[in-house]
C-alpha cells in the first residue's frame, strides 16, 4: 500500500484520468453516452463536464463515507450519493444551459448508472482519502470529457463541417450525414481509439512503458490484489489478504479472510462497541450481519468465485 | 451431401482453380450488365466505373505496401469496385464513388484482416455507406441524355410501382430504364449469371431460394397477387438480380454450409420484400444483403452438418 500512496499525488491522480487510463479509450467505460450524445463537439462537451462534476463530488463524497458505509450494502449507498449529485446537477442545467439540457435529454438522469462513476466509486474512492479520490474523479472527469469533446469535433466536422457551431469546412463542402447518425459514432471511436493505441505501442517501444494501471484494466490475476477484487474483503481482512495473495496462495486468500474479519465483526458487534479498524457497523447493521451470516457467507464466496473466473 | 463423407487418401484430386482466376470470371460475366449500363447511361458511367476500380485497386495496393503484402493480383479489388461502380447512379459525383471504394476496401475489408475475413460484402456495405451519407445524390437518377436512354427524368420502375404506377415490363427486362449503372438490365445480367453457372463458379443454391421466397413473398405480401405482369416488374426491377447472382453469391460472406446456403437465400429473400412492401424506400436488396451477412455465423453454426458416426440432431 505504500508504495500505492506514492503514486496517489493530485497530479498524478489527474494524468491517470486524463491519459493513462481514459475511461473512454482505455477502459472503455461509459459506452452510452459516448455513443449516443457525441453528435456534436458542444454536446459532447457538456456531456463530459457534467459527468466530471457528479464523479469529483462523488467520489468526494463516498471517500469521506467509506469508514462508515458497510461494504454490503455499499451499491445502493453509492447509488443513492450519486443521484444526489445527478439531480443537483440536473436541475442546475435546466435552470442556467436549458439548450444543451435539451440536447442531451434522457442522457443527464442516466449519468446516475454510468458505470465510470460507479467504477470509480467501487475501484477508488471506496478505499482512498478524500483528496486523492477527488482528484481521480476530476482526473476521470476530465478525460471522459476530453474523449466526448474529440469524438463530438470529428463527428461534427465530417458530419456538418462545423466545430463548435462554426463553419470549419469550406461552403463547397458536402456533409457525410453518416457522421452524425449512429453508424459514424462507432466509427470516430473505433478510429481515435486505434489511433490512441498507436501512440501507446509506440511509447513502449521507444522503452516508455507507462506504469500497469490498476484495478480490472490488464488481466484478471491482478484483480485480487487491487482493484475491484479488493471489495470483497472488510478492512480489516484486506491487509492480510493482500500480504496472503500471490498466485499460489489464491485459492486460500480467497477463502480465510473474509470469514475471519466476519466472525469478528460479529464478535465485536455483539458487544455493542464501536469497532476500530474500519469496521464501524451501527447496530442495525450488526443484527443484520447477525441473521444473515450464513447466507452473506455464500453469497460473499460466490462473488469471489465470480471475481476469480472473470 | 454424401460427398462430404467420402474421404480418400491421397493423391487428392488438384483443380486449377485460383483466386484470382475465379474473379476474373466473375469480371467477365458482370461485363454484359456494365457494357450495357454504359450503352444506357452513356461515357460517364465508363468513367465512374474506372473511378471506383481505379480507387479500389489503389487502396488495396497502398495498403498492401503498408502490410508489404501485395494483394492486388487476385483481382477482388477489381470486382468490388466495378460491383460498387454498378450500384452508384450515373450522375453520382466522381469523388463519392472514389469515397466509397475506399471505404469498401479500407474499412470493410482491410481492416478486418483482407479477402476471406471481411463480415460484408464490400461492395455492398460501400453502397449502404454511401446512401446513409448522401442520400439526395445516391437517388438521383436523371439521366445525362448522352446514351441511349434521352434525357430520361424521374423515378425509378419500382418507385413508379410502388407509387401505383405501370411500367413496361419490356423495358425493365431490356434495361431501357432508369437506375444505378448496372442494375437495370436484366437479361445482361442474366446472360453474366450463365457464364457463372456453367462455369461452376456460382451454384443456384442462394439465388434460386432466394428469388424463389422472394417471388413467394410477393405473391403474398406483395398487394397484387398473383399478377404476372407485376411479378415480373418486381424480379427485374431493383437491383435483385444483380444481387442475387453477384453480390449473394459472394464466397466470403455467404454461409459454407449448404443448409446454410438454403436458410440465408430464403432469409434475404423475406428481408427484401419486408423492405420493398413495408419499408420507406423502393429498394432493399443492398440492406438485405448486409444484414444477412451479418448472420452468416449464427446460420453455419445451425447449420452444420453432422460427420456420419456423430451424434444425430437431438
Amino acid at each position: 500500500m505504500s508504495e500505492k500512496k506514492k503514486t496517489d499525488s493530485p497530479l498524478e491522480r489527474l494524468g491517470n484520468g486524463l491519459f493513462k487510463e481514459n475511461p473512454t479509450f482505455v477502459l472503455a467505460l461509459g459506452m452510452c453516452p459516448t455513443l449516443a450524445v457525441t453528435t456534436s463537439a458542444m454536446n459532447g462537451l457538456g456531456m463530459g463536464l457534467s459527468t466530471t462534476a457528479v464523479l469529483m463530488m462523488s467520489n468526494l463524497m463516498i471517500s469521506l463515507l467509506r469508514k462508515v458505509i458497510p461494504s454490503r450494502v455499499r451499491i445502493p449507498a453509492f447509488i443513492v450519493i450519486i443521484a444526489t449529485f445527478v439531480t443537483v446537477v440536473q436541475f442546475l442545467m435546466q435552470a442556467y444551459l436549458p439548450g444543451v439540457n435539451s440536447a442531451l435529454g434522457i442522457y443527464i438522469p442516466l449519468i446516475v448508472v454510468n458505470c465510470i462513476i460507479l467504477g470509480r466509486a467501487e475501484a477508488y474512492a471506496y478505499m482512498n482519502p478524500p483528496i486523492p479520490s477527488f482528484f481521480d474523479g476530476l482526473g476521470m472527469g476530465l478525460g471522459f470529457s476530453l474523449a466526448l469533446t474529440c469524438i463530438g469535433a470529428v463527428r461534427e466536422l465530417l458530419g456538418a463541417g462545423k466545430v463548435f457551431d462554426h463553419q470549419v469546412m469550406p461552403g463547397s463542402y458536402v456533409p457525410i450525414n453518416i457522421f452524425i447518425l449512429a453508424p459514424g459514432a462507432f466509427f470516430v471511436l473505433a478510429a481515435l481509439t486505434a489511433l490512441q493505441n498507436y501512440i501507446r505501442i509506440r511509447q513502449k517501444k521507444a522503452g516508455k512503458e507507462p506504469k500497469k494501471p490498476a484495478g480490472c484494466v490488464e488481466d484478471c490475476q491482478n484483480c485480487a490484489e487491487s482493484g475491484c477484487g479488493m471489495r470483497f474483503y472488510d478492512a480489516e481482512g484486506k491487509k492480510d489478504a493482500i500480504k496472503k495473495t500471490n498466485k499460489k496462495a489464491m485459492a486460500e486468500a480467497v477463502s480465510e479472510p473474509p470469514k475471519k474479519a466476519l466472525a469478528e465483526a460479529l464478535s465485536e458487534t455483539q458487544k455493542k462497541a464501536p469497532a476500530e479498524n474500519g469496521i464501524k457497523e451501527n447496530a442495525p447493521a450488526a443484527n443484520e450481519v447477525k441473521e444473515k451470516e450464513d447466507s452473506e457467507k455464500k453469497a460473499e464466496e460466490e462473488n469471489k468465485k465470480g471475481g476469480e473466473e472473470k | 451431401m454424401s460427398k462430404l463423407y467420402h474421404v480418400s487418401s491421397n493423391p487428392h484430386v488438384r483443380a486449377a482453380s485460383s483466386t484470382a482466376g475465379i474473379m476474373t470470371l466473375v469480371i467477365i460475366a458482370l461485363l454484359p450488365a456494365a457494357g450495357f449500363g454504359i450503352y444506357n447511361f452513356g461515357p460517364r458511367a465508363a468513367l465512374v466505373l474506372l473511378v471506383t476500380i481505379a480507387s479500389a485497386v489503389g487502396t488495396e495496393f497502398l495498403f498492401g505496401l503498408y502490410k508489404k503484402k501485395l494483394t492486388i493480383t487476385d483481382m477482388s479489388a477489381v470486382v468490388t469496385g466495378l460491383l460498387l461502380g454498378m450500384n452508384l447512379p450515373v450522375t453520382i459525383p466522381l469523388w463519392m464513388a472514389a469515397m466509397g471504394s475506399v471505404f469498401a476496401i479500407l474499412v470493410v475489408k482491410c481492416l478486418f484482416g483482407g479477402l476471406g475475413q471481411n463480415f460484408m460484402n464490400p461492395a455492398l456495405a460501400a453502397r449502404c455507406f454511401l446512401v446513409i451519407s448522401f442520400p439526395a445524390q445516391m437517388t438521383n437518377f436523371i439521366s445525362t441524355g448522352k446514351g441511349a436512354l434521352d434525357a430520361y427524368t424521374g423515378a425509378t420502375p419500382l418507385a413508379l410501382l410502388k407509387g401505383g404506377e405501370t411500367v413496361n415490363v419490356m423495358d425493365m427486362i431490356v434495361g431501357k430504364t432508369t437506375g444505378t449503372i448496372g442494375e437495370t438490365s436484366m437479361l445482361a445480367l442474366v446472360i453474366g449469371a450463365c457464364v457463372l453457372l456453367l462455369t461452376g463458379v456460382i451454384d443456384l443454391r442462394v439465388p434460386g431460394s432466394y428469388l424463389v421466397s422472394f417471388v413467394i413473398f410477393t405473391v403474398i405480401f406483395g398487394g397484387h397477387g398473383f399478377e404476372p405482369a407485376f411479378l415480373s416488374a418486381q424480379l427485374a426491377g431493383g437491383g435483385l438480380m444483380l444481387g442475387a447472382f453477384f453480390m449473394a453469391t459472394d464466397y466470403v460472406t455467404r454461409p459454407i454450409t449448404v443448409g446454410g446456403q438454403y436458410v440465408f437465400g430464403i432469409f434475404l429473400g423475406i428481408m427484401t420484400g419486408i423492405f420493398r412492401f413495408f419499408g420507406p424506400g423502393a429498394e432493399g436488396v443492398s440492406y438485405a444483403i448486409v444484414l444477412g451477412n451479418l448472420l452468416v455465423p449464427l446460420i453455419e453454426k445451425y447449420t452444420r452438418p453432422i460427420p456420419f458416426g456423430g451424434k444425430g440432431a437431438k
